[in-house]
C-alpha cells in the first residue's frame, strides 16, 4: 500500500511540471486563440539563457533578472513581429507560424550558446524525505511549491487586476472588448510577456531536473495530452491534466510495465488523451465551442 | 442650435458587390434620441458598426464631436467617446456584473503596469474612481441586486441591462443601441424605455436606437430615420415620418 502512495505521489509531483508547461499554453491560447507551438522552445530558450550566464559566473538573482528581461522581451517580439501581422488568419496559419517561430529560437539559442547539454543546479538537494511513511523527492516538493506560488500569482493576476480583467473580457468575447476601447494588441503583448516569464519558471525547473538541452523542447509533446485532458482554455485545467498524466503515467509504469513489457509512460498520456479526446473532447475544463447556426 | 454630436454624409458600404449603404447622410443632434427603423436587410447595424468601426465605410465621412474620418478603428472611436450595445448581448459571461461594468472603464485607465502592480501613485486614486462610477451606473441601472454574479446565470433582459451599464460608465457622449428591447415581454420593454430615457435626460447622453417595436420607437425617440435596401426614404420628427408615403410603403404598411 506505501508503495502506491509512494507511486502516486512521485507522479502527481512530476505532473506538476506538466502542468507549468502547459499553463503556458492556456495563457497564450485563452487570450488570442494561437496554439503556441514554440512555449517548448521557450522553456528551453529561458534554461539555456540561465546557464549560459550561471556558467559565466553570474549571480543567481542576477542571471535570474536577465533572463526574465530577454524571455519577456522574446515573448513581446514573437507577437509583435510574427503574429500580429497575421490577425484575423485562421488558426492554422497561426500554428504554423509559431511552429516557424520554434525553429527560430532554437536555431538561434544554438548559434549563440552551443549545443552541449549543461548541467543547471537550482541550490535544491535532491534528496528524499520521508513524510508519514512516504519518500518523497525534495526536488519534486520544491517544483510542486513553486508551481502553486506560480498559479495563485496568476490568479490573483487574472482576477484581482484591471489588466486581467481585460484579459478574460477579451477571451470572452474580442468584439465587445474592443468597443469599449480595450486595446487589445497592448494586451496581447502582456500575456505573450507572461508567457515568457512562466517559460522560466518552466525552463528553469525542467532545466534542473533533467539538465539543459535541446530535447527540453519536447516536453511541449508531454503538455498536450495535459492540454487535451484538463481543457486548452482553463489554468485550473492545466493543473488537473498535469496531475491526470503524471499520476497515470507512473501508475501505468509501475502496475501495466510489468505485463507490457515496460516503457508504458512514453505512451500512456497519449492513450488517455484520445480517450478523454473521444469522451469529453473540450477537456474537463475547457469550454465546448458553440457555434451559431 | 448646437453642432451635431454625429454628421453622417454620403457614406456607402458594400459586400462583394451588394450595396449595403448607399450614400446615406443624415443629423444626429446633441441630446436627442434618434430611431434608426426599417426592414430586416435594410442596413441598419451595418450603419452602427460603421460608426463605431466595426465595419469601414468604402465612402462618406463621418463627423463626431466636431472630429471628421471615414473608418475608425473600435477601439479609437471608444475613446472618442461612442458606446454601443449588441443585438445579440456579447457580454463577458464568465465575469461578474461589476467586473463587466468595470472593463467599460478600463480605457479610462492611466496607471501604468508598475503602478497598478503595487497599488502605489495615480493607482489608488482611480481604483477609488472607477469603483464609485461603476456603483452608480450599477445602482443607476438597477442591477445592484446582481452586482456579484456571473453573467451568463443571469436572465436575458437583467444581461441587457448590463451591456447598457458597461456601455454607459465610460461616460460616452454618443450612445449606439441595437435593438436593446429584443426578445423582450411587454413589461420589460416598458422598464428597458424608462432606462433609456433616464439615460438621455439625467446622462444627457445622445442615443442613435435600433427598434422594430413601433410604439416604442414612436414613444422614446424625437427624431426618425428610415432605411431600405440601404437608402433612406425618411428622416424627420416621429409624426412626419407617420406620415411619409414612402416610408409607409417601405415599412409601416407591410404586414410584418
Amino acid at each position: 500500500m506505501s508503495f502506491f502512495v509512494e507511486t502516486l505521489v512521485g507522479g502527481l509531483l512530476a505532473g506538476v511540471m506538466y502542468s507549468l508547461v502547459a499553463i503556458g499554453f492556456v495563457l497564450v491560447f485563452k487570450a488570442s486563440g494561437v496554439f503556441n507551438f514554440a512555449q517548448g522552445s521557450m522553456v528551453l530558450c529561458a534554461a539555456l539563457t540561465f546557464v549560459t550566464l550561471r556558467d559565466k559566473g553570474l549571480d543567481f538573482w542576477l542571471a535570474a533578472l536577465i533572463t526574465l528581461s530577454v524571455m519577456v522581451v522574446l515573448g513581446i517580439a514573437v507577437e509583435r513581429v510574427v503574429l500580429r501581422p497575421l490577425v484575423n488568419r485562421p488558426q492554422i496559419t497561426l500554428f504554423m507560424a509559431t511552429l516557424g517561430v520554434s525553429f527560430m529560437i532554437e536555431g538561434v539559442a544554438q548559434i549563440a550558446m552551443g549545443a552541449s547539454v549543461h548541467e543547471l543546479d537550482l541550490g535544491i538537494v535532491d534528496t528524499p524525505i520521508e513524510i508519514g511513511g512516504v519518500q518523497v523527492s525534495q526536488f519534486d516538493l520544491a517544483a510542486a511549491g513553486t508551481a502553486g506560488i506560480l498559479v495563485i500569482a496568476l490568479s490573483i493576476f487574472f482576477n484581482k487586476t484591471r489588466i486581467g480583467i481585460a484579459l478574460r473580457a477579451i477571451a470572452d468575447d474580442p468584439q465587445a472588448a474592443l468597443s469599449i476601447g480595450i486595446r487589445l494588441q497592448t494586451l496581447w503583448q502582456i500575456v505573450w510577456g507572461v508567457a515568457g516569464f512562466v517559460s522560466l519558471v518552466a525552463g528553469l525547473l525542467w532545466g534542473a531536473r533533467q539538465g539543459v538541452q535541446f530535447a527540453l523542447t519536447l516536453v511541449v509533446l508531454k503538455a498536450l495530452p495535459v492540454l487535451i485532458i484538463g481543457g486548452f482554455t482553463s489554468m485550473a485545467g492545466a493543473i488537473v491534466g498535469g496531475l491526470i498524466v503524471g499520476a497515470g503515467d507512473s501508475l501505468a509504469e509501475i502496475y501495466l510495465g510489468s505485463l507490457l513489457g515496460g516503457s508504458v509512460s512514453t505512451w500512456f498520456a497519449y492513450v488517455l488523451a484520445v480517450a478523454f479526446l473521444l469522451v469529453r473532447p473540450a477537456g474537463l475544463f475547457g469550454e465546448a465551442p458553440i457555434e451559431r447556426i | 442650435m448646437a453642432e451635431p454630436v454625429l454628421q453622417l454624409r454620403d457614406v456607402s458600404l458594400s459586400f462583394k458587390g451588394i450595396k449595403a449603404l448607399n450614400a446615406l447622410s443624415f443629423n444626429v443632434e446633441r441630446g436627442e434620441i434618434c430611431a434608426l427603423i426599417g426592414p430586416n436587410g435594410a442596413g441598419k447595424s451595418s450603419l452602427l458598426n460603421i460608426i463605431n468601426g466595426v465595419y469601414r465605410a468604402d465612402s462618406g465621412s463621418i463627423t463626431f464631436n466636431g472630429e471628421q474620418f471615414v473608418r475608425i478603428r473600435p477601439a479609437r472611436a471608444a475613446h472618442l467617446g461612442v458606446g454601443r450595445t449588441f443585438q445579440h448581448n456579447a457580454l463577458f459571461r464568465h465575469l461578474s456584473v461589476l467586473d463587466n461594468v468595470l472593463a467599460g472603464l478600463i480605457r479610462h485607465c492611466r496607471a501604468t503596469i508598475v503602478e497598478h502592480a503595487f497599488g502605489i501613485g495615480r493607482d489608488r486614486r482611480e481604483a477609488r474612481e472607477f469603483n464609485r462610477r461603476v456603483d452608480e451606473i450599477v445602482a443607476f441601472l438597477d442591477l445592484t441586486k446582481h452586482r456579484d454574479k456571473v453573467v451568463a446565470t443571469l436572465p436575458y433582459g437583467v444581461q441587457k441591462r448590463v451591456d447598457l451599464a458597461r456601455a454607459l460608465v465610460g461616460g460616452p457622449s454618443l450612445l449606439l443601441l441595437d435593438e436593446p428591447m429584443a426578445g423582450m415581454n411587454q413589461d420589460e420593454k416598458q422598464e428597458m424605455s424608462g432606462f433609456i430615457l433616464e439615460t438621455n435626460t439625467r446622462l444627457r447622453t445622445s442615443i442613435v436606437l435600433i427598434e422594430h417595436d413601433m410604439s416604442v420607437v414612436m414613444g422614446l425617440s424625437h427624431h426618425v430615420v428610415v432605411l431600405d435596401y440601404g437608402r433612406k426614404v425618411g428622416d424627420g420628427s416621429p409624426e412626419q415620418v407617420r406620415r411619409n408615403p414612402d416610408v409607409i410603403a417601405a415599412y409601416l404598411g407591410t404586414a410584418h
